[in-house]
């Protein structure tokens, strides 16, 4: 963990070599490229919001321990697929989902499934950093593991550290755990809130819009740690900003009036999209 | 460039900042009635009652008729005892319903909730007071303090209901995402995160609440009665600030008078200690609002 914590230390000058680097599996691995472990397998997935169809026929699989970028204009139905992917969206009330939704192979949407499981299984990231305001930095990070039962002080102090340390922000806060989370700036809050997410050890990690409330100092940061995270979790994000997709992740999934409109490997996709929708959004024609 | 033809007139200018000031002065004097109430109260029970505050009116019974001196004790803690009653009836019921409309309740029944608790609101507090006694006093035979802290009770619950409700609902969703998105099961995210984070603004309710039945003399009319003695049973009448002021105040001795305003001067000393502990607590809540 110590040693996963040492790039992002290094800011953002690192930023060229970690575009290539992404770049380079994506170009290797296809998405039909054989022994690929499968972590979300999507298939004809609709939501509805009321009467108002917000996802139709969603078929997707997305693959364990990549970076899955979803890109579209606003209101496509990005945020609320990526919501789908944990039952998030349950909260809204009056919606209701057709198709299946599976997590290696587990259906997350059967009936004896719960949706708390479903979260601890899938835990997201929000778009505005919302640590919690009465609790400290330690606290909220653990919050999580705490509330899940979790009382062991040594086991706690341990995964306080190494999240942290995963987050990229240790060194940042190391000194002053018990100061209100409320008390670091946006984009340390955005980190601890990754932290918070990753304390409970989920398998997959989403990210919505993460980085758009944050300046680009804040947003190198947060992208090199999604690199990191690669090694360990499955990350779903999704962003507004293509050059961001097309800068840290493998996949990328273009999503255009509720429909996905095309799905493939990064490069291939900004470079070579098959589909002139995505070729007008990715060329920044509309959107 | 050539000044928009449909600029005002020099003279239609002069006339709106005549009407600006009038309007302005006729303001500043509404603000000036609506004061005036609250120094004229605090001025007249200055006036007529500080001078029979002493210490004995704090540690002191009432005197028999035409002795002089005596206190309120029994009435003062007459007071906190029924407040404290009250509060364990009102509160847990009334944040446990507010918890229900906030976190839970459907719209439809929400809608008729909120209509129940609004009406309750409004019912007059001598209308609680015939309750009660209805309730408690006629079956089992006596005035007590229960029956008392009972209605005061029931006056705080749709008070302390609808303010929780309304802090609840003032906490973010987007804490509420991020505590289930951790895969915490909701009462705990309801307990541990949105109550916690609204918990001042509670607690403000509370204290309005309770300062508000604080004062209430009807509902104790015919449920805590009033006693000129320490209360040793709860199963007895009690006495209470408002109570012996109105009983002191119809009273034809100039003694009790004086008494009676002092009762008043305490009455408004104590209600306006929790408004100024509400104002506090309000003040620093804003700081750590999102």
């Amino acid at each position: 963990m110590t040693t996963l914590s040492q790039p992002a230390s290094s800011a953002a000058p690192v930023q060229v070599p970690r575009t290539a680097s992404s770049a380079v599996p994506a170009a290797t691995a296809g998405p039909s490229a054989a022994a690929e472990v499968i972590a979300f397998d999507i298939s004809q997935f609709c939501l509805w919001y009321g009467a108002r169809q917000a996802l139709h026929d969603v078929t997707i699989r997305i693959p364990a321990k990549k970076v899955t970028a979803i890109i579209g204009p606003s209101g496509c139905g990005k945020s609320t697929f990526l919501r789908a992917l944990n039952r998030l969206h349950e909260l809204t009330p009056g919606t209701r989902i057709t198709g299946s939704l599976r997590l290696y192979g587990e259906d997350l949407y059967a009936k004896e499934v719960e949706p708390v499981v479903v979260r601890r299984r899938v835990g997201m990231v929000f778009q505005k950093s919302n640590p919690f305001p009465t609790l400290s930095i330690a606290e909220n990070v653990l919050v999580g593991l705490r509330l899940n039962g979790v009382s062991d002080r040594a086991l706690l102090q341990q995964r306080l550290e190494e999240c942290l340390r995963m987050a990229a922000l240790w060194d940042e806060v190391k000194d002053h755990l018990n100061r209100p989370g409320l008390s670091l700036s946006g984009g340390q809050q955005q980190r601890l809130c990754i932290a918070r997410s990753l304390a409970v050890q989920p398998e997959v990690l989403l990210m919505d819009e993460p980085c758009s409330a944050l300046d680009p100092l804040a947003t190198a940061k947060i992208e090199e740690l999604i690199q990191t995270l690669r090694a360990n979790y499955t990350v779903v994000i999704v962003t507004h900003n293509m050059q961001q997709a097309a800068r840290c992740s493998d996949r990328t999934a273009f999503f255009y009036l509720g429909k996905l409109v095309e799905y493939g490997d990064t490069r291939t996709l900004f470079m070579n999209p098959a589909n002139p929708q995505t070729e007008a959004y990715v060329s920044g024609r509309f959107g | 460039m050539n000044p928009s033809p449909f600029l005002p007139s020099a003279a239609r200018q002069r006339w709106r900042r005549t009407k600006s000031r009038a309007v302005t002065v006729l303001l500043c004097g509404c603000a000036v009635v609506v004061m005036a109430p609250l120094f004229l109260v605090i001025y007249y029970l200055l006036v007529e009652g500080a001078s029979a505050i002493d210490w004995h009116f704090f540690t002191q019974l009432p005197k028999p008729t035409g002795e002089a001196g005596g206190g309120m004790a029994n009435a003062i803690v007459g007071s906190l005892t029924l407040l404290a009653m009250a509060a364990v009836i009102g509160v847990p019921l009334g944040i446990l319903g507010g918890i229900y409309l906030a976190e839970y309740g459907g719209q439809r029944s929400n809608e008729w909730l909120r209509f129940a608790a609004d009406v309750l609101n409004g019912v007059p507090s001598i209308v609680w007071g015939m309750v009660v006694y209805l309730m408690l006093v006629v079956p089992f035979k006596t005035f007590s303090a229960y029956a008392g802290g009972v209605a005061l009770g029931l006056m705080m619950i749709p008070l302390v209901m609808r303010t929780t409700e309304e802090v609840l609902i003032l906490v973010p969703q987007s804490y509420r995402e991020a505590a289930l998105a951790l895969g915490i099961a909701r009462w705990k995210v309801i307990v541990v995160i949105v109550l916690k984070t609204a918990l001042k603004g509670i607690v403000t309710g509370v204290l309005i609440a309770l300062a508000r039945v604080a004062g209430e003399t009807a509902p104790l009319l015919f449920t805590a009665l009033g006693n000129n003695f320490w209360n040793h049973n709860l199963k007895e009448p009690i006495a209470a600030l408002p109570l012996q002021i109105f009983a002191y105040a119809i009273s034809p001795y100039d003694d009790w008078h004086r008494q009676a305003w002092a009762g008043a001067l305490v009455l408004l000393g104590l209600i306006l200690a929790i408004n100024l502990s509400v104002r506090f607590l309000s003040r620093e809540r804003n700081p750590a609002k999102p």
